[in-house]
């Protein structure tokens, strides 16, 4: 295209370019200003909560911030506490892309977690990388199995995906219970039943200068990817026009099918790895612990995000941090434990609620502005 | 049976924001006669309907009842001046009987029904109304004709002597329609009652009413008695100076054409799981268009997804040019096979999806050389949509829209540049004009026309028998999912189709 000077460009018109710029910038705003201010009208709606327990907000929220992204070290602990997020609230939006409402990861991530830790000590005695890659792999079979399952029982069985996806979870979390206790057990473990602890050697450490392990950057490499897949492969291209109207797929002849049982064992895969982390990682065996929530949070990050894989990163940064800072402020202001989980809720609830502003701006959408 | 009234609304203005639905519209209707009101979509007729009727608060204007100043703020009040309306679907419980849905909907409708003693009532009522309805039938049982008579009837029964009739022709056959217009005229002639009627269809207009108001734009374009006045008169009322697409003239299908499309001993269950469809026989050759008429509801839904691939089959065979189709993506790109299914936002598209991403539906996935791709362009799909826009004359703000935010002609005008791109061999539509003004449906028709002319075998499916009559080669009648009834278009008579269509 040719240069256009300024003296090309009639003074009171803005150029088209900057026309167009201006109308992207306003569609893209839309998807960031709202979540925002939800988050901010769910944080007012909590500090009137505070308030009735006779307890300071400022307090609340200067030590949520101390807790959770004040320091290096409070920004450590609330990217530890994303990193299993990260990857369960992709379990939850790419399902969400074909217009799948999935809430059952924790039964992915559970399912995952037995996998690693049952290939990890079968496999002792491998050399590392091989271990790792198996558990990987075996923690991804797992999940992906369990929500590819979700996915294949809503489309040739008509069955409800997050009722099925909710109840699947149960069933893993039996099922991981019935291992640790029975066939996978540690006859070390006697308090808590588990399977056997991950040889050191094939634990997963930190990252480079810090203390967060490595499933924090697998999580983020996890989240451009979905991006990617999503929005610059003729796949996820694909899903958009399922998960956009499933008859205008279908009448495309697009295999609506084999999409959603791919995205949503994609979508358990992710999930599962989660679990692999937790117990190379964290816990370093399975154990009823790797029922811990994440499947659960993930859904409150996902639709956060507004479904989208990138919008995930810096969510489930947020998140991280308010749990982080759950302790301390536990401590100083004797509060319950459950105090956080009623700020997750508040915030989960005013996001739903704002789901029907989109479209009612005229600031965010350029087909109205030459209405005026 | 107390006589009919006069209605009149003076200055009716309706603004919903900066909007004006209605710009200081008179209507006159005096007492027994039958009025039309004619007009396009989105001119303002149901506005206008809904602020006498008391649904809307006008910004400004008046009712007068019978020259009296009347004041409506509410549809209850309507009612109480003796004004009803009748929807254009069905408010009839239909597993209630008639007698039981009329009594129901009374207002004064006791806690306790003396069963009894209303029938003798009714029976007593049905004597002083030249409708015959079978009361003691559940009403799912009725056919659409006898739905839409037990609907004026209710309205009769509760003492409206004024009622408005919002297309109410549109789920009957022909026959059906004339009886019942011709039923209506009779009371207004009678004096016991007046109607305004909401249509589209000239033929009716003319037929039936006494006087025409037309409205174009929120504004009164003209009226005055339907004598005086002819179709052109009245179309250019309508529709005002816009210029309209004229139809190709139609191409001799050459007497050795193959057949593009063949159904074979097709079966499929209808939506309700209890019943089938049963296609057999159909062939559609290349360079002609066949219509499918048919009341809404006897299949044709059904057998357009079960050709798609939305629909399960249960037997039976579609074939193009010579092989079974399967409905999957690289088979309808291979065989030139294109869709264009009836309320193509909901069926069609992605409402959310931008203008340029629904455009590229059908080739997203292909590069410039016809070769399947892993990544996608948005350059390509921005540069193949801003083509296609610019071809077909679709109407939008940007090329990043929601397809959405289009009104319903820019949506058909999009899915038409998508699917009639290309070589077309194929093509399969569903009411493809439903809903739009005349100007879009001028030149869907002129398309689909111009697609027959160049060698594609057409399949049309069409409620509008009028539509089928202008495109269609050979017309067939669908009823109770199956094709009764075939004939070439020189032969066509709408009154044999009708009472096939009614199934005869």
């Amino acid at each position: 295209m040719a240069d256009v000077t300024a003296s090309d460009v009639p003074a009171p018109l803005a150029p088209p370019r900057l026309a167009a710029a201006l109308a992207f910038t306003a569609r893209r705003a839309e998807g960031i200003v709202i979540p925002l201010g939800a988050l901010v009208a769910g944080m007012a709606a909590f500090s009137v909560f505070l308030l009735l327990l006779g307890k300071s907000p400022a307090q609340f929220f200067e030590l949520m911030w101390r807790g959770g992204f004040g320091s290096w070290f409070s920004i450590q602990n609330a990217l530890l506490r994303a990193t299993p997020l990260l990857l369960a609230a992709l379990c939850v939006a790419l399902p969400a892309r074909l217009g799948l409402t999935v809430i059952g990861g924790e039964g992915a991530i559970v399912l995952g977690g037995v996998a690693a830790a049952a290939f990890g000590h079968a496999l002792s005695g491998l050399p590392y990388p091989v271990v790792i890659l198996a558990m990987g792999l075996a923690a991804m079979a797992a999940g992906g199995l369990w929500i590819g399952a979700v996915g294949a029982l809503r489309h040739y069985r008509a069955v409800n995906e997050t009722i099925s996806s909710l109840l699947m979870a149960y069933i893993a979390i039996a099922l991981m219970n019935q291992l640790v206790e029975g066939p996978l057990r540690d006859p070390a473990s006697l308090n808590k039943p588990s399977t056997h602890p991950l040889d050191a050697a094939y634990r997963i450490g930190p990252m480079p200068g810090m203390d967060v392990h490595w499933g924090l950057a697998v999580g983020i490499v996890a989240c451009v990817a979905c991006w990617v897949l999503i929005d610059k492969t003729r796949w996820g291209f694909a899903a958009r026009v399922a998960g956009g109207n499933v008859r205008a797929a279908q009448i495309q002849g697009l295999a609506v099918g084999p999409l959603i049982v791919g995205f949503c064992a994609l979508a358990g895969a992710l999930a599962g790895l989660a679990g692999m982390f937790e117990v190379a990682a964290v816990q370093g065996s399975a154990n009823a612990s790797l029922a811990a929530g994440y499947g659960y949070a993930g859904i409150l990050v996902a639709f956060l995000a507004r479904q989208s894989p990138l919008g995930c990163i810096p969510v489930a940064f947020l998140l991280g941090g308010i749990a982080a800072a759950g302790g301390l402020i536990q401590r100083r202001m004797g509060l319950p434990d459950a105090t956080i989980l009623v700020l997750q809720g508040m915030l989960f609830i005013v996001v739903l609620m704002s789901d029907t502003l989109y479209g009612r701006f005229k600031i965010f959408n350029p087909d109205r502005w030459a209405r005026a | 049976m107390s006589d009919a009234v006069a209605v009149e609304a003076v200055g009716m203005t309706m603004r919903f924001g900066a909007f004006t639905a209605l710009d200081d519209v008179s209507i006159k209707v005096p007492a027994g006669s039958f009025h039309a009101l004619l007009g396009e979509n989105g001119a303002g007729k149901s506005t206008l309907v809904k602020c006498m009727m008391g649904f809307y608060t006008p910004t400004s204007g008046q009712m007068l009842v019978d020259s009296k100043e009347a004041v409506i703020r509410n549809p209850k009040d309507a009612a109480g001046f003796g004004l009803g309306m009748v929807y254009q679907h069905f408010t009839l419980v239909p597993s209630l009987t008639g007698a039981e849905n009329l009594v129901i909907s009374r207002e004064d409708a006791p806690r306790v029904i003396d069963w009894r003693k209303e029938r003798k009532a009714l029976a007593a009522f049905m004597e002083t109304m030249p409708f015959k309805i079978p009361l003691d039938q559940p009403v799912s049982a009725l056919a659409a004709g006898e739905k839409q008579k037990l609907e004026i009837v209710k309205q009769l029964y509760l003492g409206r002597r004024f009622i408005v009739l919002d297309e109410p022709t549109s789920v009957l056959t022909p026959n059906e329609a004339e009886e019942m217009l011709g039923l209506v005229r009779g009371m207004t002639r009678a004096g016991a009652l007046t109607v305004l009627m909401i249509s589209h269809k000239f033929h009716e207009v003319t037929s039936f009413c006494d006087d025409v108001t037309v409205l174009r734009k929120g504004r009164r374009t003209g009226g005055g008695r339907i004598a005086d006045l002819d179709r052109k008169q009245m179309a250019a009322m309508m529709i005002g100076d816009q210029p309209i697409v004229a139809l190709d003239s139609r191409s001799e299908t050459p007497a050795d054409a193959t057949p593009v499309l063949t159904v074979k001993q097709l079966k499929a269950k209808d939506r309700t799981g209890l019943k089938s469809i049963a296609i057999d026989g159909l062939e559609v050759r290349a360079g002609e268009i066949v219509g499918i008429a048919g009341i809404s509801g006897n299949g044709q839904k059904e057998f357009l997804e079960t050709i798609a691939g939305q629909r399960a089959r249960e037997g039976g065979a579609v074939v193009v040019k010579d092989t079974v189709y399967d409905a999957s993506r690289a088979q309808s790109r291979a065989l030139n096979v294109r869709f264009i299914p009836e309320e193509p936002l909901r069926n069609a598209c992605a409402p959310r999806m931008t203008v340029a991403e629904n455009i590229a539906f059908r080739t997203f996935d292909l590069n410039a050389d016809g070769k399947p791709v892993a990544w996608i362009s948005a350059r390509a799909i921005r540069a193949y949509a801003t083509r296609l826009i610019e071809q077909f004359k679709v109407k939008t703000a940007s090329l990043s829209s929601p397809i959405q935010s289009l009104s319903g002609g820019n949506v058909q005008r999009a899915v038409l540049a998508r699917e009639l791109t290309g070589q077309v061999d194929l093509l399969v539509v569903s009411n493809p004009c439903f809903g739009l003004d005349f100007a879009a449906v001028a030149e869907i028709r002129a398309r689909i026309m111009k697609a027959r002319n160049g060698g594609a075998a057409v399949l049309l499916m069409s409620e509008d028998l009028d539509e089928l009559l202008e495109l269609s080669d050979r017309i067939f009648v669908m009823s109770d999912g199956a094709l009764v009834y075939e004939t070439p278009i020189a032969q066509a008579d709408v009154h044999v189709i009708g009472e096939h269509m009614a199934g005869h």
